[in-house]
């Protein structure tokens, strides 16, 4: 069984389709801009889909008013850490909603293996399944050969 | 960032769709549609499409004096629209560089005329947004390693699709302090300056000649501001002009001889030091205003008309410590 068809990790909005060139990006930044909602960018080498909080590449950025200023900074992030999984994420700071309103990834590395299905047997013959990503067995910072 | 065809999605063509609408969003935002734009042919309706024309004439309503500054403002709102026409044939325009150098003395109006220019570049489409960040040294410049080049970028975010104005600009580059952080933030500005060109319009401001020094001391900043603007102190009568604006401004009115006395007082004041133009003008007649806040106060029983609350008398005027004195 096919458990990867398309080799790629599938998270967030826009993750089945192609990805984004800069200015698809600019686009939504400028759109989630116009609802007011604060961009932040976060990159993680373990995109586990349990891994709710990935690391954060500088603050939120709150007031900004054009997207010029978040693609640079995106672009910074992705000079940093070319081969790791970068996303954007828009808060919305509406008072009782506080919340990520969008999120989406923006860079991923070349080669994305995906993951394995773990099996454990426990209480006799009862199973336990898990998914375990193939590249988190190296040590952080090489995975996915950077 | 190679985008693989992995899907095909019906009505997807190869080349997205979406520089052509970025475009168009900047265009119109602008109050430029293209189809417009790409009809008209005159200077005459590049400016009436873009309203620049009345921007022009607020900024000469509006601010007294300053005609080397008028005079270059226009000239540069000129190559803009200019540059526009030659875009609608296809004659390759370099970007106009537009980051410009404000200089002159405290009080002749640096700020005010930046915020004019903001207005102007974002009606010709030159800024996306044109908003005004102002920032002083204390924005950009952190106090520890490692604090400047976040600082100086957080600001530089904020200012994108608008105009980053620099007051006091000089006081970034500290040559008595060698290990100074302001170099730091200078060299992240001009990296910008240079490479995001589009996105963002930088103006300094500051005092003449502490600005030369700084130029002399950073000439890679000086050779990419194309514009240098001196602003010129006022004269006499151009301050009683502004003067007259103010006091209007706050509902308040020169009584008999008032006027004339203030005039005797620009006199008296021009003369010492530290004068700072509008801005002296305006702390003088907050002084005025309250001289004559203390001089009803003390008539208890009077009854006071709006003409009374409204009007600044010679008496005012002269008690100032400049008339005593002599």
């Amino acid at each position: 069984m096919m458990s990867n068809a398309t080799g790629r990790i599938t998270q967030g909005q826009f993750s089945f389709l192609p990805d984004l060139t800069d200015d698809e990006i600019t686009l939504q930044i400028a759109y989630g801009l116009n609802k007011g909602y604060a961009w932040s960018i976060e990159y993680t080498d373990d995109p586990h889909p349990r891994n709710t909080y990935w690391e954060m590449y500088g603050m939120p950025m709150f007031d900004l008013a054009d997207p010029a200023g978040v693609l640079m900074e995106l672009n910074a992030c992705r000079k940093t850490f070319p081969q790791h999984y970068i996303r954007m994420m828009a808060f919305d700071s509406t008072r009782g909603v506080e919340t990520i309103a969008m999120s989406f990834i923006v860079n991923r590395p070349a080669n994305e293996p995906g993951f394995g299905l773990v099996r454990q047997e426990v209480n006799g013959r009862s199973m336990q399944y898990t998914v375990h990503s193939y590249a988190a067995d190296r040590p952080e910072g090489q995975r996915y050969g950077s | 960032m190679a985008a693989p065809s992995l899907y095909n999605l019906p009505g997807v063509t190869a080349v997205p769709a979406a520089p052509s609408l970025a475009g168009d969003a900047v265009q119109s935002a602008a109050g430029l549609a293209p189809e417009a734009s790409a009809a008209s042919v005159t200077v005459g309706q590049v400016l009436a499409q873009s309203q620049v024309e009345a921007v022009l004439d607020e900024l000469d309503r509006d601010l007294v004096g300053l005609a080397p500054v008028k005079a270059r403002i226009r000239d540069i709102a000129a190559l803009l629209v200019i540059a526009k026409l030659r875009e609608q044939f296809g004659l390759t325009v370099a970007k106009p560089s537009l980051h410009m150098c404000f200089s002159g003395n405290p009080g002749t109006g640096k700020t005010t005329v930046a915020l004019r220019m903001a207005q102007i570049l974002h009606r010709l489409g030159y800024v996306r947004k044109g908003h005004v960040v102002s920032v002083t040294r204390d924005d950009l410049v952190g106090q520890y390693i490692g604090h400047t080049a976040p600082k100086t970028k957080e600001v530089l975010k904020k200012a994108m699709g608008g105009v980053l104005f620099i007051d006091e600009a000089y006081y970034l580059y500290r040559p008595e302090n060698e290990r100074d952080y302001g170099q730091e933030a200078i060299e992240i500005l001009l990296q910008v300056m240079e490479n995001q060109r589009d996105d963002l319009v930088v103006i300094l401001a500051g005092y003449k000649n502490r600005m030369d020094t700084f130029f002399q001391s950073n000439p890679g900043m000086s050779s990419r501001i194309a514009h240098h603007l001196d602003f010129p102190d006022y004269s006499e009568g151009e301050l009683l002009q502004i003067t007259d604006r103010m006091i209007d401004d706050m509902h308040y009115r020169f009584g008999e001889g008032a006027r004339e006395a203030f005039a005797d007082y620009l006199k008296l004041r021009l003369a010492q030091p530290h004068f700072a133009n509008a801005r002296s003008v305006r702390n003088a007649l907050d002084r005025m205003r309250l001289r004559q806040a203390s001089r009803l106060f003390a008539d208890r029983d009077r009854v006071l008309t709006a003409d009374d609350l409204s009007t600044l008398t010679p008496a005012d005027i002269h008690a100032s410590r400049l008339f005593a004195t002599p």
